[in-house]
């Protein structure tokens, strides 16, 4: 059988860096085909080249047995590809309809915009998907979930036999993620062939026929999945072997002495009421679905957002939660859900945003920034954090996304800390950078301080946390610990189960 | 990994890093355009290069870049201030008008840059702290501003300002005029603020990510109502100049400044969305918009052409800048 597509043989080099060499791979029609890889080990760089972003320096595109040139993104587009990037394309304010059909809207015999028509068509998309979203309402207001399988459905329209999901699921809850699953089955039944990219394995177990592994741009495994484990592929995507993903080490909570104690705290004058009590060196979990309420608890903690009443004690000492910069001063720091959009400052370079809240530490009698000392500071920082990058200078743009979680970390590490909040930590992170980061977050309880971490992912959650508060709806349904915490009893009371 | 290769290389493989580097900054491509005009006008004007011509002209761009050091500071932190025009319009006729009134020149200045401050403040706390858009906060208080110093003269200049007081815009120094050296003073005191102190730091960081900044727990309110404080300040520093200079003061003044101090600010290099720029940057643009002015001047080319040939050489000068920098 000749496969849908057919990439053979792809190299390319960037100045300096030699991308892919030698890359080879098929995808049939009908399949699903796991692209794994740790960040920079190329997959982001193959699919730029099969959706004519880039062009190989060498190999040939095959599509349907025919070798396809493209010149472009629209070329690729005409060959039946579709792209779901992680960021997306859709335009926020207007509808799905509008959304599918922008640029090529349909017209009636008048030359106006045929509404009704394309009513329809997307019907008959959504149908096709087996979902069910509301066609005239701003994208804005729909969940990411809809919003990513609107992106699908465009892409369906526009006759995509090959489709590219770019890490689909690192947004989604996992009964979202659930959904997606199912439309990709309705899919595979369709014919429609997929390349996957995800870095959680389960995923990739519940949902792929075949698995190919990147490693430093070359093409390092290529199977049946039902032939392999995830540990063997974790293996080969990391050229060793991660054994213990979570570092062994418990705190004694019920002996450690309360740091941060929540007697109560409203976010809003009506809202619910929270109380919870965070031991010294514990990592405390905040689980639940995405927009139960977690974030928004974090955000008042660091006095982003000021809580309507609280009453909160640091130490035996009541604080106030006025400003992320009164936080500072009482030793609690936020790193945020969003890196990029929330944790660093794009255009500057590693040093200056490690040194960003620590600049008093650099200046002397006079106002003026010592900067040899805050060079060799921040690249002290750099190395504790195990940084990859050239120089301190080096534009923080420009570093993977482990790296740049590394470098907002290294920032809270300026200060003595006592209580760290981590807001999905390992989002969008290769499994290497991962594990560095879980360690990380142990040597720093090892040390004394607090971590409070929110997280949808439950192996990060069961494998690390010492409690867990559960959220839901904006309350906390449960706090769990010891033999009380698992998966199912998590996803119990995070899906509003009554208290088991 | 994390030491700079400092390979030990040939003094010319450095020299080409420091080149590297330098081209990176953001008054490079600025720096080369402000050589290229200015070359090209010695070459078309004989009398462009003589001494007396170039001071002529540093002083002539002096308010014009002083307004553009505040304006530099409104735009890295990713706002704008409209209103400079008539705030220093304002500033200078109540120093004018209080000097007339009797009182000392040394308190009717005081009280003068203290009032283009707190005008400039007013603009900084509906940005700051009401969280209104920049644009929307000056361009209402530009009115407010204007119509305020016509209020007070009843529209007419105010003049009989003491003789001292024409030292600031007609005074000079060891040879060198007092607006020029006021001008040198500002650009100092900002160049010190932007690169040397914390504040300068956050103020970069605020137009490059505000959010990101706030989170990590800098007071970024208390930062932007500085910001058009500062910018209100500068303004009236102008306004005394001008005022000085002038001898009288005039209430209408400063009408289009802002549009040139913007000018200024991005021929210099700096992005209109923030976190980029350089003060220096701001230097190299006001003087290139005073080098065309003049020399356009010398030429004899209509002063209803210049308006246009201003207009076209900074769109090509952004035109290039936004290309380097995508």
């Amino acid at each position: 059988m000749t496969p849908l597509l057919s990439l053979r043989h792809i190299s390319k080099s960037f100045p300096g860096v030699k991308a892919l060499q030698d890359v080879s791979l098929d995808l049939h029609a009908g399949e699903v085909h796991a692209l794994l890889g740790e960040n920079g080990a190329g997959k982001s760089t193959l699919m730029k080249i099969l959706c004519g972003i880039y062009r190989q320096d060498e190999g040939d595109i095959i599509i349907d047995g025919k070798r396809c040139e493209f010149h472009g993104y629209q070329d690729a587009l005409d060959s039946g590809i579709g792209i779901i990037f992680q960021e997306f394309s859709l335009i926020p304010d207007l509808d799905a309809v509008d959304n599918i059909f922008l640029g090529r809207e349909k017209r009636n015999r008048l030359g106006l915009r045929d509404r009704r028509g394309m009513v329809a068509e997307a019907q008959r998309l959504f149908e096709r998907l087996k979902v069910s979203i509301p066609l005239d309402c701003p994208i804005v207001e729909l969940s990411v979930a809809d919003q990513q399988f609107i992106e699908i459905a465009k892409a369906l329209s526009l006759d995509a036999r090959i489709l590219v999901l770019d890490e689909p699921t690192a947004t989604l809850t996992p009964s979202e993620a659930d959904h997606l699953f199912s439309i990709m089955r309705e899919l595979r039944k369709q014919e429609v062939g997929m390349v996957f990219i995800s870095h959680h394995m389960e995923e990739i177990f519940t949902i792929c026929d075949h698995v190919t592994v990147m490693r430093d741009g070359e093409k390092v495994y290529d199977g049946d999945t039902a032939s392999t484990t995830p540990d063997d592929l974790i293996e080969k995507m990391v050229g060793r072997r991660v054994d213990n993903l979570f570092p062994e080490y418990r705190c004694d909570a019920d002996h450690a002495d309360v740091v941060l104690d929540i007697e109560s705290l409203r976010l809003d004058p009506g809202g619910p009421e929270y109380s919870l009590k965070l031991h010294r060196g514990e990592i405390l979990g905040f689980a639940g679905l995405v927009g139960s309420g977690r974030t928004e608890l974090a955000m008042g903690l660091i006095g982003a957002t000021r809580p309507a009443h609280a009453k909160v004690t640091m130490e035996g000492k009541p604080i106030k939660l006025r400003h992320p910069a009164t936080a500072l001063e009482q030793g609690i720091g936020l790193l945020p859900e969003s890196r990029k959009t929330q944790g660093l400052v794009l255009p500057f370079s590693c040093r200056d945003n490690i040194s960003l809240n620590n600049l008093a530490q650099f200046q002397g009698a006079l106002p003026f920034i010592k900067r040899r000392q805050e060079s060799s500071t921040a690249a002290d920082l750099m190395n504790s954090v195990r940084v990859k990058a050239p120089s301190p200078e080096t534009p923080v743009d420009n570093l993977s996304g482990g790296n740049q979680q590394k470098v907002v970390i290294a920032r809270w590490l300026g200060h003595q800390c006592k209580v760290l909040i981590f807001d999905e930590p390992t989002r969008g992170i290769d499994v290497g950078a991962k594990s560095e980061i879980y360690a990380l977050m142990k040597e720093l309880t090892a040390q004394g301080v607090s971590i409070i971490m929110i997280s949808s992912e439950l192996p990060e959650v069961l494998g690390l946390c010492d409690r867990v508060a559960v959220f839901y709806q904006g309350r906390i349904a449960a706090e769990l610990e010891g033999e009380h915490l698992s998966s199912q009893s998590i996803m119990h009371h995070a899906t509003g189960g009554l208290s088991a | 990994m994390n030491q700079l290769a400092s390979t030990p290389g040939s003094a010319r493989q450095s020299l080409k890093m420091r080149l590297a580097r330098w081209r990176r900054t953001p008054v490079f491509y600025p720096l080369i355009g402000f050589i290229v005009v200015f070359l090209a006008m010695g070459l078309i004007n004989d009398n462009f290069l003589s001494g007396s011509n170039l001071a002529n002209l540093v002083r002539q761009s002096s308010i014009i870049a002083i307004i553009a050091v505040g304006m530099s500071l409104a735009i890295l932190t990713g706002g704008i201030d409209l209103s400079v025009g008539p705030v220093m319009a304002l500033s200078g006729t109540l120093m004018a008008g209080m000097m007339v009134a009797g009182l000392p020149p040394s308190l009717a200045i005081v009280l003068g840059l203290l009032v283009g401050a707190a005008f400039g403040a007013f603009n900084g706390v509906f940005v700051a702290f009401a969280g209104m858009p920049p644009i929307i906060v000056t361009l209402a208080t530009m009115g407010i501003a204007r119509g305020l110093g016509l209020i007070y003269t009843g529209g007419y200049p105010i003049s009989g300002l003491p003789e001292g007081f024409a030292f600031f815009g007609r005074g000079s120094v060891a040879g060198i005029e007092t607006p020029i050296l006021i001008m040198i003073a500002v650009y100092a005191v900002g160049y010190v603020l932007l690169s040397h102190t914390s504040t300068g730091r956050y103020l970069y960081a605020i137009g490059g990510n505000e959010e990101a900044t706030r989170l990590s727990g800098i007071r970024v309110s208390r930062y932007k109502l500085l910001v058009y404080t500062l910018s209100g300040t500068t303004a009236a520093i102008a306004g005394l100049i001008l005022t000085s200079r002038l001898m009288s003061g005039q209430p209408n003044a400063g009408v289009g400044f802002e549009l040139d101090a913007i000018a200024a600010v991005v021929l210099g290099g700096a992005a209109i969305t923030g976190g980029r720029g350089m003060i220096l940057g701001t230097l190299v643009g006001a003087m290139l918009l005073g080098v065309l002015n003049n020399g356009l001047n010398l030429m004899g080319v209509s002063p209803y052409l210049q308006t246009v040939i201003k207009g076209l050489i900074i769109l090509l000068a952004i035109y290039i800048s936004r290309k380097r920098t995508l």
